[in-house]
């Protein structure tokens, strides 16, 4: 049984999908789903353990073909950390969705909702763990049409439109993968991602063409996949639009996953040396993240929709991941890593306290937030709470993730960027505080008795809320598993 | 030990609970928060009576958590933390009293929440006072700047709203911006931020470049917003918005003593008293022109200060003027300007807290905000002017007041120092104290009322609270020994 952890992992998800589906009664569904997930959630965390204990990777091959020719599951601390990350969102909101969704989705159309949610999760858990180039398509490709649906069952109409928008960009970018994957595997015979990076390393001298095409293809189409600046088009709309909790859950893992797959594609599959010296990735990944974090910053500044400064902060936050990997050393890389889970949390938590709001107010634009602090003063706390963890503000995970990154552009001396840096949560500090005085010290415009949301909305948000303080002042599972995973990628033994 | 600063930081934080929990019953939540800072002081009193037993001996610190290796949430005992624990501790009590006075007689809203960031503010200055690391105190400035936005904006009205964005722009851009670089700065230097007698950055020795050590300093002295340092002051003035007993409490002691407490400890305990010197003594940029920085901010407030009709904002320019001697002196880094710099911090609290109490109380007895307008007021509200005027000589520096003493140190040393801008900047600005102090007073004592009044006196806890407070600007004089014991063992202080 034990043996047989990494194909459960996300096989369970994905088994449990149609059964979902299939589900007479919609709370049936919900608790499928809850159990999936939460059974995903327990394997990742002993996926994780196990591998931090004993300190090797955990390796499968699927029905026992072994690589070159059978599929093959790899767990190590990176992608351990991810798929803790991944499950563990996923487990903490879906109490959160029972009402939310239950609001916003037709009743016929539940079971359905929480079928393509647990192909989505299927999917993104399977990009982490498998070592299989082809695979790793195929399951991007499961989690992405999974987005699309999710995406088309927000109630805005616009909701449609936003899919439509990110299923044009997705296939795009999904796409540009598939030829980069095919390229290499017309050059080196194999898909298996070890194998490819040893022939890669091999041919590295002569820099054949299709091997710098395919470095490029993927590198495009991943770039497509989590948003970063300028192909972000297709993420601001997808944010507003979906169902509250999709909204939540994306945000939280999603690009995270995406940018999973940008560290295994640079670091392990072509290699630093190949990524970082023959190729000037530092260099596009540095200016493209500084525009990402300066731009997305400034468009969060002046919308009128809440969740939508959240979409724009994300997208500046995405800014910071990229620029911590950028620089390819030790304190980069594990801010890097580390922003991965801090900006889970933290944006996780921001999304629920706006479903919260909607749930209650029906949306959740600047009109709703006047006066929200006194009508909702547990929601709106929470809010704030974690709006000074996107600045980063001491005690919050935030700080954690700018400590960790300020450090590696001093180690770098690249003052600019860390001026960049600085000035993006100045405008943080702006866009966050414009929501708390509207929130606190403008009067509602209707008169009415709305309440508090209920509290199986209230209570996943607190414990969003509260892990982003636990991460502020406790590291060890944080930057602890971070260090560790950029020991790996950049191959420092220890 | 250990429980003595747990209680420290959980005294105020308990009262701020018990203000929200009993928020309907206004007169049982305003007597815990009394009781809460009675007990508060009597925990630093206890902290001091440790200190003094150990007779110079170093007390070990307490790691309450650490967050990233070798950076924890430290605290520890040193004279300067000490003094200014005292001072927010012994005032925050007196300012409870006087505020239940205000915010009933001016019929304030919004009260429970009032109390609640109030107590949290103090919260945050007992965690500064007592940090042992920058990161620490860099937690609770933060934390205090983030507690005292609500209580500025208190009234919810548009100007309040414009205010606090003032208030908190300047604190945080200048936090976030220029202080946070230079503690990650020094981390990255020396891999450590606990404060240390010699200063830390002895650990690297002679600095690769004066002109680094430079930028470092600007970054520490413009990042502490709180020390209100022109040109990034505006915050302070802005801030006179919020009701009179937050500008007493915390525009005049907490948050603005946060600021100059951050600056002569990042200067002593970072920097080091002697290593600075020898860096200045190689290249002026490393930090000699501070003090000429700090004295023209001085010249300039007090000129603004002079030009203010409304009482708050005169209060507040002089109260910039006043932070800016404390950089000065403390920049000048002669031991004994340094002394003054640390005394002038309790100096200064009593005095501009009586002041701010008395502006209050002029509001609340008499609606009247302006200068202009309080001619003969003295001889309706002879406590209040009473207090107002021994506030006031202690700001200018006359006997017998704290004031005095604290000039008198900065003075010798900058003296001694040979610093003859910094002695130049002391006289004129005493005279521009003088004169834009004393003609309130002149007026408010020998002129005759314009019109017949009805008002008397402001409510009794008002009074009480100014009479102790104005009381306290002669009692410290008297008891400077006390003082001088706490800082004599400091290590600048100390002979060859």
């Amino acid at each position: 049984m034990s043996n047989n952890l990494p194909a459960l992992h996300i096989v369970l998800p994905l088994l449990a999908a149609p059964i979902s589906a299939l589900m007479p009664r919609i709370r049936w569904s919900w608790w499928i789903t809850l159990i999936a997930t939460w059974s995903s959630f327990i394997i990742s965390l002993l996926l994780l353990t196990e591998v931090m204990t004993t300190g090797e990777e955990i390796r499968y091959t699927m029905g026992g073909w072994a690589p070159p020719f059978g599929i093959e599951y790899r767990v190590d601390v990176l992608s351990g950390f991810v798929l803790t990350v991944v499950s563990g969102m996923a487990a903490i909101m879906l109490p959160y969705a029972r009402l939310s969704v239950e609001q916003e989705i037709s009743h016929n159309k539940i079971p359905l909702f929480y079928s393509a949610f647990l192909l989505c999760l299927a999917g993104l858990l399977g990009i982490v763990i498998t070592n299989d180039a082809f695979n790793i398509y195929v399951f991007l490709e499961i989690s992405s049409l999974a987005t699309y649906t999710l995406i088309g069952m927000g109630r805005d109409k616009k909701a449609l439109s936003s899919a439509f928008n990110y299923l044009i960009l997705g296939t795009i970018g999904a796409t540009f993968i598939l030829i980069g994957i095919g390229l290499l595997y017309m050059m080196t015979g194999t898909l298996n991602i070890d194998g490819l990076a040893q022939h890669i390393a091999n041919i590295d001298q002569a820099q054949p063409r299709p091997i710098l095409a395919a470095f490029a293809f993927i590198t495009v189409g991943v770039f497509l996949k989590i948003a970063l600046f300028p192909l972000h088009m297709w993420l601001p709309n997808a944010y507003t639009y979906s169902p509250s909790f999709i909204a939540a859950f994306l945000a939280a893992t999603a690009t995270k996953v995406g940018i999973y797959l940008l560290l295994r594609f640079f670091f392990m599959l072509f290699g630093y040396e190949f990524s970082f010296e023959t190729m000037p990735v530092a260099e596009m990944l540095m200016v493209l993240s500084a525009l990402a974090i300066i731009i997305g910053s400034l468009n969060a500044i002046f919308q009128y929709k809440v969740r939508k400064v959240l979409a724009f902060s994300s997208l500046a936050q995405i800014g910071y991941i990229i620029l911590g990997i950028s620089m390819a050393n030790l304190y980069g890389l594990t801010a890097g890593i580390v922003h991965i889970a801090n900006h889970a949390v933290t944006k996780g938590a921001l999304f629920l306290a706006m479903g919260a709001i909607t749930y209650q107010l029906g949306n959740s634009t600047l009109i709703e937030f006047r006066g929200i602090g006194k009508r909702m003063p547990w929601t709106t706390l929470a809010f704030v709470i974690a709006g000074l963890s996107l600045i980063g503000v001491p005690l919050t995970a935030g700080f954690i993730s700018k400590w960790y990154l300020v450090l590696a552009l001093m180690e770098k001396q690249a003052w600019i960027m860390l001026a960049i840096v600085i000035i993006g949560s100045l405008l943080a500090l702006i866009y966050v505080w414009r929501l708390v005085e509207i929130a606190y010290f403008y009067e509602p415009v209707e008169e009415g008795s709305h309440k508090e949301a209920p509290l199986s909305l209230l209570i996943p948000l607190w414990v969003l809320v509260l892990i982003t303080i636990f991460f502020g002042i406790n590291t060890d599972y944080t930057v602890g598993f971070a260090e560790q995973a950029a020991k790996v990628l950049l191959g420092i033994v220890t | 030990m250990n429980t003595l600063f747990i209680l420290a930081l959980l005294i105020p934080l308990i009262a701020a609970l018990t203000t929200i929990l009993f928020k309907n019953i206004p007169s049982l939540r305003e007597s815990l928060a009394i009781i809460a800072g009675v007990c508060l002081f009597s925990v630093v009193l206890s902290l001091t009576q440790i200190y003094l037993q150990a007779d110079g001996e170093t007390l070990p610190s307490f790691v309450l958590v650490e967050i990233m290796p070798n950076l924890p949430l430290a605290f520890s005992i040193e004279p300067i933390g000490l003094i200014f624990a005292l001072v927010a501790s012994f005032l925050w009590p007196i300012t409870t009293l006087y505020a239940i006075g205000y915010m009933r007689g001016n019929k304030e809203e919004n009260q429970a929440r009032f109390f609640t960031c109030f107590a949290l503010a103090i919260t945050a200055a007992m965690g500064i006072a007592l940090s042992d690391n920058l990161f620490t105190l860099f937690t609770f400035y933060e934390f205090m700047t983030i507690v005292t936005y609500p209580l500025v904006v208190h009234t919810g009205s548009e100007e309040a709203r414009k205010s606090g964005r003032v208030y908190l722009g300047i604190l945080m851009v200048t936090s976030i911006g220029f202080q946070l670089v230079a503690i990650i700065w020094t981390w990255y230097l020396t891999d450590t931020i606990t404060f240390r007698e010699e200063g830390v950055f002895t650990i690297i020795g002679h600095a690769p470049s004066m002109w680094m050590m430079g930028i470092l300093l600007a970054l520490f002295m413009y990042g502490i917003g709180k020390a209100a340092l022109m040109p990034f002051h505006r915050w302070l003035p802005a801030a006179m918005v919020a009701p009179t007993p937050v500008s007493a409490l915390l525009h005049a002691v907490a948050v603005v003593k946060a600021g100059v407490f951050s600056v002569v400890k990042i200067i002593v305990y970072i920097f080091g008293v002697e290593h600075l010197q020898s860096l200045i003594a190689t290249d002026w940029i490393a930090g000699g022109w501070l003090a000429y920085i700090a004295g023209i901010s001085i010249l300039l407030a007090s000129a603004v200060a002079l030009r203010q009709d409304n009482l708050k904002k005169r209060l507040a320019y002089s109260t910039i003027s006043q932070l800016s001697y404390i950089t000065m002196a403390t920049a000048i880094l002669a031991p004994l300007s340094l002394l003054g710099a640390v005394l002038h911090i309790a100096a200064h609290a009593v005095g501009k807290i009586t002041l701010f109490f008395a502006a209050g109380s002029i509001y609340t007895a008499a609606h009247k905000k302006k200068v202009s307008e309080l001619d003969g007021i003295g001889r309706v509200m002879p406590w209040t002017m009473g207090a107002f005027s021994l506030g006031a000589l202690s700001m200018i520096g006359i006997p017998p007041t704290i004031g005095f003493v604290s000039k008198w140190y900065m003075l010798t040393g900058a003296i001694a120092a040979e610093h003859i801008f910094a002695v130049s900047v002391i006289v004129i600005s005493t005279l521009l104290n003088a004169s834009y102090f004393l003609p309130i007073i002149y007026a408010a004592f020998f002129k005759p009322l314009p019109e017949p009044v009805t008002h008397g006196e402001a409510p009794k806890t008002i009074v009480i609270a100014l009479t102790i407070t104005a009381a306290g600007t002669i009692l410290l004089f008297f008891g400077t020994n006390y003082l001088l014991e706490l800082t004599s063992s400091l290590y600048f202080l100390q002979p060859e």
